[in-house]
């Protein structure tokens, strides 16, 4: 984590409630460098929302400051903060063409006619959209109207961007293809841009850390690598990528590594110890499926069976659902190398590393 | 490469041509959807077209008098008034018989519209009717016709009760329009003004705009906070308030005008909680109503509805990000109001303001009941001549004009709002 003297957007013990009866955001403590593309992940109602609100000026915090260039920002109303801000379903002005959308916010600063015009045509050639300038909004296509929106975020050259699900109207390749635009042009130009979000792969794509929330806390805060393949609490486990869980009990704690006894008397697992402490301690050991083996052994003795339970074709690989110690729900990926010709029902003999099994909490 | 189009007509798997195929699966549902327009259809023909092209039918109808006078009026063409000072003899031969065997009511109905042309022509011809009768009860024949008429009466040699006739000789005439204008036609038929005494319809017809103009503007200020209140409150706060606004909807229109009569005369609630008050003496009580203030207070509440109903239609689907977004522009709340939410209201405010203006222009029964002699609008001139005076002509003249201006305005508002945009819940 970046250190705090170097933050460029600083959030300190920010607590939020609507109602005076509910958090919505718990001692949040944040800290995203310049230049960075930080990403606020989390299920619908998590407080992510609530947060880039806060930042953005149109929320105030019940408590705790938000630091900008290291000066307070609390009290500075929305229009004075110089932040951009996409929004979820763009909120470009209708009876405006592309181009007076663009000018708006250079219009207000009373920036000089020539000068706006340059800037706007300069902030239009970089979302490709050129010749695009005396169109409306309601002529433009979904991603066309979303990068209008970016253009009209960046054009007033703001010290940081906010983005609130900027992609959730748009279909899953337009989706994909504009992720990849805005990760370059933040390449590009280097601004600091907080991106909030539900779809994981999205934040996985763009981010340069991402923060999960849930239930008001921010769950971990990480690289995507790091978020994916070490996940310090199930919640991160199950929100991230795919996920396979058995529940046990913790029967004996060996430096960083444990043994773990299944419910059920499915037999003992060795794994990494993450989120437990002591022996006797309930856990949900966490192990992704494209690291489980099949019909190999390994030394760590952590071998097990499965039966197959439903087959599907994937093209490039089969995913297989299996009944594994009473986990009926136990996915692995195999790979299509045509070697693989077992039926539903038939019993798969699986296997782990103990690296790769992770014990978190319940 | 060529590119050839087939100019051949497209056929159906069977055979038949396309066209004619898709015109025999189309023509059942349209003939359903017409009969399930047509009692509408009817109606709104029978109700609403008929009659409104009856009254402007009406408004230029001038073949009541020629019917009644077919050959005085046709001799009455061949007078030459360059040469003769008074018309030939065979135009009072003419006017002798029609007027001894002419029937009765018919010739009733006609003095009224000689009067319109000149006034007097009523008692002459009263007058000069005794008289001819009983010349002809005599079996009398006048040697002189004209001299037998100017002895009745010395007017007949009066040039100018002539004159008048000549705008009565077409079936079609402008006339009414004219009156409705405060405008007449001279001798010459040329248009001139009406004496001074008898000018009250432009008058009046300024009044009438100055109301409703005020009137709209007062509802727009009125309505635009409520119906931007009514579009960002939440649901249930909102519906609660939605009935305040439908209230006055569900309650008879004359209930509301005397309410406001109550309120607002001398002796009303307001006046008296004035004076209480001390604000005001006891004699200097404000005269509120029976004026044109009046007219202004009670049409503002009646219409003000119409403005709030196609406003909250507009606001209630701008998104409310749209303010935010401008903000975050940079925006200071004025002026994202100014620049981003007002423009997009446009089409509400245009909608509510032509509503209350058309209502308005042509509004009857409120201004007849709180406007004194000074707050009557053109509505109350219209039921006056329809019920008292009888001048269905003028009636049918005024009201054409409100029509003409209306269809103005609708015209005027698709070539800068376009119609299309129009929202009204």
């Amino acid at each position: 984590m970046n250190d705090t003297s170097q933050s460029f957007v600083k959030f300190e013990k920010i607590d939020k409630s609507y109602d005076g009866e509910v958090l919505v955001v718990k001692n949040l403590n944040l800290n995203i460098a310049k230049g960075e593309f930080v990403t606020m992940l989390g299920p619908s109602g998590s407080g992510k929302t609530t947060t880039l609100m806060m930042l953005a000026g149109f929320e105030t915090p019940t408590n705790g400051e938000i630091f900008l260039d290291t000066k307070p920002i609390s009290k500075i109303p929305p229009y004075e903060r110089e932040i951009g801000m996409v929004f979820q379903n763009y909120a470009l002005f209708p009876h405006m063409t592309v181009a007076e959308n663009l000018s708006f916010p250079l219009e207000v600063r009373k920036i000089s006619k020539p000068d706006i015009k340059e800037k706007v045509q300069k902030a239009l050639d970089m979302v490709e959209l050129g010749n695009f300038g005396t169109r409306f909004p309601a002529q433009l296509s979904g991603g066309q109207q979303q990068r209008v929106a970016l253009a009209r975020a960046l054009v007033f050259e703001p010290r940081l961007v906010l983005m609130d699900e900027p992609l959730g109207a748009l279909d899953k390749n337009l989706r994909e293809q504009m992720q990849y635009e805005i990760k370059h042009i933040h390449d590009r130009i280097g601004i600091t841009v907080v991106y909030v979000t539900h779809d994981q792969s999205e934040a996985l794509t763009m981010s340069n850390r991402i923060a999960v929330f849930n239930d008001g806390v921010v769950q971990q805060l990480s690289t995507p690598d790091i978020l994916y393949e070490k996940p310090e609490n199930s919640f991160v486990a199950k929100f991230i990528g795919e996920n396979n869980t058995l529940n046990g009990v913790v029967r004996e704690v060996n430096g960083s590594s444990c043994t773990v006894e299944l419910d059920g008397g499915f037999g003992m697992v060795k794994a990494l110890k993450i989120n437990v402490n002591e022996v006797g301690e309930k856990t949900q050991l966490s192990i992704r499926p494209e690291r489980v083996s099949i019909d190999k052994t390994t030394s760590d003795s952590n071998n097990f069976s499965g039966k197959i339970e439903e087959l599907i074709y994937l093209g490039d690989h089969i995913r297989a659902r299996l009944d594994v110690c009473g986990n009926k729900d136990f996915i692995v990926k195999v790979p299509n190398e045509g070697s693989f010709n077992h039926k539903e029902g038939d019993e798969l003999k699986l296997s782990w590393n103990s690296e790769d099994v992770r014990a978190l909490d319940l | 490469m060529e590119v050839t189009i087939s100019t051949a007509e497209l056929l159906t798997t069977d055979g038949i041509p396309l066209k004619q195929s898709l015109r025999k699966a189309e023509r059942r549902n349209k003939l359903r959807a017409f009969l399930l327009v047509f009692p509408l259809l009817l109606f709104i023909i029978v109700t609403f077209v008929m009659p409104i092209g009856d009254m402007l039918l009406r408004s230029v109808d001038d073949s009541q008098i020629n019917s009644v006078f077919p050959n005085t009026f046709e001799e009455y063409k061949n007078w030459d008034k360059g040469a003769d000072e008074l018309p030939p003899e065979e135009v009072y031969k003419s006017l002798f018989f029609e007027l001894a065997n002419g029937d009765k009511r018919q010739i009733g109905k006609a003095l009224t519209r000689m009067n319109y042309a000149k006034s007097g022509w009523k008692s002459l011809i009263k007058k000069t009717t005794r008289e001819i009768k009983k010349i002809v009860k005599k079996g009398e024949e006048p040697v002189s016709y004209k001299d037998t008429f100017i002895k009745i009466n010395k007017f007949w040699g009066d040039p100018t009760y002539w004159y008048s006739f000549n705008q009565m000789v077409n079936d079609r005439s402008s006339i009414y329009y004219w009156n409705a204008l405060d405008r007449t036609f001279d001798e010459d038929g040329d248009v001139v003004l009406q004496d001074e005494k008898r000018r009250m319809y432009i008058k009046t017809w300024l009044r009438t705009f100055k109301v409703s103009v005020y009137v709209t503007i007062f509802c727009l200020i009125l309505g635009f906070p409520v119906a931007h209140l009514l579009a960002n409150l939440p649901l249930r706060y909102s519906n609660l308030l939605m009935i305040f606004v439908l209230l006055p909807f569900w309650t008879s229109l004359l209930v509301r005008t005397t309410a406001w009569i109550v309120m607002l005369q001398q002796n009303g609630v307001i006046n008296g909680i004035l004076v209480w008050l001390g604000v005001i003496s006891d004699d200097g009580r404000i005269q509120m109503v029976y004026n044109e203030a009046g007219t202004l207070i009670a049409m503002t509440q009646i219409l003000l509805p119409f403005m709030i109903l196609p406003l909250y239609s507009v606001m209630r689907v701008i998104p409310k990000s749209h303010m935010r977004a401008a903000q975050n522009l940079g925006a200071k709340p004025a002026m994202a109001f100014w620049r981003v939410y007002l423009p997009q209201t446009i089409p509400g405010i245009s909608a509510g303001g032509l509503l209350v203006f058309v209502l308005a222009i042509g509004y009857f029964i409120t201004p007849e009941l709180v406007g004194g002699k000074d707050g009557k609008l053109i509505g109350s001139w219209i039921a006056y001549h329809l019920k008292t005076t009888l001048n269905w002509g003028l009636c049918a003249a005024l009201g054409g004009i409100l029509l003409g201006i209306m269809l103005i305005f609708y015209w005027l508002y698709n070539k800068i709002v376009g119609i299309d945009n129009i929202k009204l819940g």
